[in-house]
């Protein structure tokens, strides 16, 4: 037996992680320099969290699965060029301001309104997912509250593993403390589910996946309403790069016991 | 007067307060007392008089939520608590820490009561205008940040206070009730490592952090990975050390290249894993990319085996990089700690 689902995935984009950043303050606040030029990714966990949301639309037939972006209409197309490859699903797009310095409220109350825009979306079947935490912001709450503010009270952050059972509950592993996993049981739909990594691996580029995404990613983007997060934000009084850069001191002709010997006293009373 | 909540929550027993938790209230007490406020403490808790023994002496209102319901971490039961007990305080501040079990619920509870919240702040200053600080982009910008809207809620990283520690005693608790919906989920237990295979030692002094050099081909021209598996785990027995992997190495099972077995996604240290805080770090066949360092932000001295003279780490991430081969360098660290255990400890 198998369960219809109807999965939303909320997610942002952030730039690449090996580009380097450097914060700069401008007339609207704080911003990364250069941030729209730089090459921009899905956000990480919320990429696990699509994939995993995409596992579950394949083996249980009926079921749908959208994804709810967040960002600049550029980036947006950008990233979804190489999303669109990837699986299979429905773009809702929100025309919104890059960056981690953002409010979370606002952006919650964006996404929220959003997934109630969604037409032909069955609460009784609704699943809420994202990454646990973004690459950018990186509080770990917006999906939260997104979930509160559809009445969602059952909600789960850190995810590894979603586990559907016949009667449509399901079990869950959360990530807590010292490397460990909560297990929960959940009566069913409707959740939120904070994704962390998960466990599968990324799907690879399908060019006819692709295809048939971009049908509708286009109009999607061309739709894509203006949300500005104005909200009552934070006011940043400092924004800068860590300070502390370490004088390396590099070893290169010590033989292997000499190293052995040296790490041995550095770690001490280990 | 102002009135400043810390809540807390007891650990799996259900009547001993987390360190966390009781490191929150440290920072409570310090910002009441920067802002002339009224502290209030509440806890979440199976056995709350029990676990408000160490609260005796902390000269705050004691506020609690008990029973069996709360001894599951679970949304609904403890967004419901936290929301009782801050309309019994009804503070302007709420402080917390950033635990598994309240990151999970606070910013629910935030928005239930028209607030606002903050999360990973890793210090609060000032007293008219509170500031907090916190880091944004995985640990590689920070910032410091101030909020007019009331209540605030903020999360605090564990190891960013000391921990309260005051003479216990049988404290007065008033307890709230809590109205609960009814029960959707159940927490049916945790899953971990057996004991003696858990890799992952919060409280251990040294990170030690494998890379995917570790599985490369040698410069015999062959992978060993078994090898790299023993001499890593026999550094782990003969040191205590926690141990933290790139992305890399961890991703490498589902590409079906060698793997170490005991290493799963939460070992996973930087960008798309954890920021641990020890005093001392071991980078091992790691090249120090910065997706991988920016999960070292909270480490301490750090030292690094690489091969590469060029590495990351070199470029001002580690105090100290050993250009060596990882293989010979730990073979020889694990002999050295096993000889160190043989020998009778130094009488004081």
């Amino acid at each position: 037996m198998t369960n219809s689902l109807h999965i939303v995935v909320c997610a942002g984009v952030v730039p690449d992680p090996l580009q380097t950043l450097e914060p700069v303050t401008g007339a609207s606040g704080p911003g990364i320099k250069n941030e729209m030029v730089l090459p921009a990714v899905l956000d990480p966990w919320a990429a696990s969290a699509l994939c995993e949301a995409a596992h579950l639309i394949a083996n249980n037939p009926e079921s749908k699965l959208w994804l709810v972006l967040l960002g600049p209409k550029a980036k947006l197309q950008q990233v979804m060029m190489t999303v669109a490859q990837k699986v299979k699903f429905e773009l809702v797009a929100i025309d919104g301001p890059i960056g981690g310095f953002a409010d979370a409220h606002a952006t919650a109350a964006a996404l929220a309104d959003a997934v109630n825009s969604i037409a032909g979306l069955d609460r009784s079947k609704f699943l809420l997912f994202g990454g646990w935490e973004s690459a950018s912001r990186g509080a770990g709450v917006t999906l939260q509250l997104v979930g509160e503010r559809l009445g969602v009270t059952d909600q789960f952050q850190g995810v590894d593993r979603i586990e559907l059972r016949e009667d449509g509950s399901f079990e869950v592993l959360e990530r807590v403390e010292g490397g460990k996993h909560q297990v929960s049981v959940c009566a069913g739909a409707p959740a939120v589910l904070g994704w962390a990594t998960g466990n599968l691996p990324e799907p690879k580029n399908n060019p006819q996946i692709g295809m048939t995404n971009m049908r509708s990613i286009m109009p999607a983007l061309q739709k894509a309403k203006t949300a500005a997060l104005d909200g009552n934000g934070p006011r940043y009084v400092s924004v800068c790069l860590p300070k502390q850069q370490r004088t390396t001191r590099v070893v290169k002709d010590l033989a292997p016991d000499a190293i052995a010997q040296e790490l041995v006293e550095w770690m001490g009373g280990q | 007067m102002e009135s400043i909540l810390v809540l807390t929550h007891a650990d799996e027993t259900g009547s001993t307060l987390t360190k966390a938790s009781l490191e929150a209230v440290t920072a409570g007490k310090d910002l009441a007392a920067r802002r002339g406020a009224l502290l209030a403490i509440g806890m979440v808790a199976q056995n709350s008089a029990a676990a408000a023994a160490t609260l005796n002496s902390s000269s705050a209102r004691l506020l609690a939520v008990s029973g069996e319901a709360f001894a599951q971490p679970r949304y609904a039961s403890d967004a419901a608590a936290c929301e009782a007990v801050f309309r019994a305080a009804q503070a302007t501040f709420v402080l917390a820490p950033e635990s598994s079990r309240f990151a999970r619920v606070m910013a629910g509870v935030a928005h239930r009561l028209g607030g606002c919240i903050d999360t990973h702040v890793t210090a609060i200053s000032g007293a008219e205008n509170v500031e907090a600080t916190r880091w944004f982009y995985r640990q590689r910008v920070e910032a410091g940040l101030t909020r007019a809207a009331r209540p605030w809620f903020l999360l605090l990283e564990p190891g960013t206070h000391a921990a309260f520690a005051g003479q216990p005693g049988e404290a007065q608790v008033e307890q709230v009730a809590v109205e609960l919906p009814a029960p959707r989920t159940t927490v049916t237990g945790m899953r971990a490592p057996l004991a003696n295979e858990q890799t992952i030692r919060p409280d251990a002094k040294l990170l030690f952090v494998a890379g995917a050099g570790w599985t490369k081909k040698q410069p015999d021209g062959q992978v060993h990975a078994k090898e790299a598996g023993e001499l890593i785990l026999g550094f782990l027995n003969a040191s205590g050390a926690s141990l933290g992997s790139s992305k890399s190495l961890v991703d490498q099972g589902s590409d079906g290249q060698p793997v170490l077995p005991f290493l799963t996604h939460l070992n996973q240290v930087g960008q798309t894993g954890a920021t641990p805080r020890h005093a001392k770090g071991l980078a091992t066949c790691c090249h120090g990319e910065e997706p991988h360092v920016v999960g070292w932000r909270f480490i301490g001295e750090r030292r690094a085996i690489s091969l590469d003279p060029n590495c990351g780490w070199t470029r001002g991430k580690a105090d100290v990089v050993y250009v060596a081969d990882a293989f010979q360098v730990m073979r020889r660290v694990n002999e050295l700690l096993e000889l160190k255990k043989q020998l009778p400890a130094p009488s004081s």
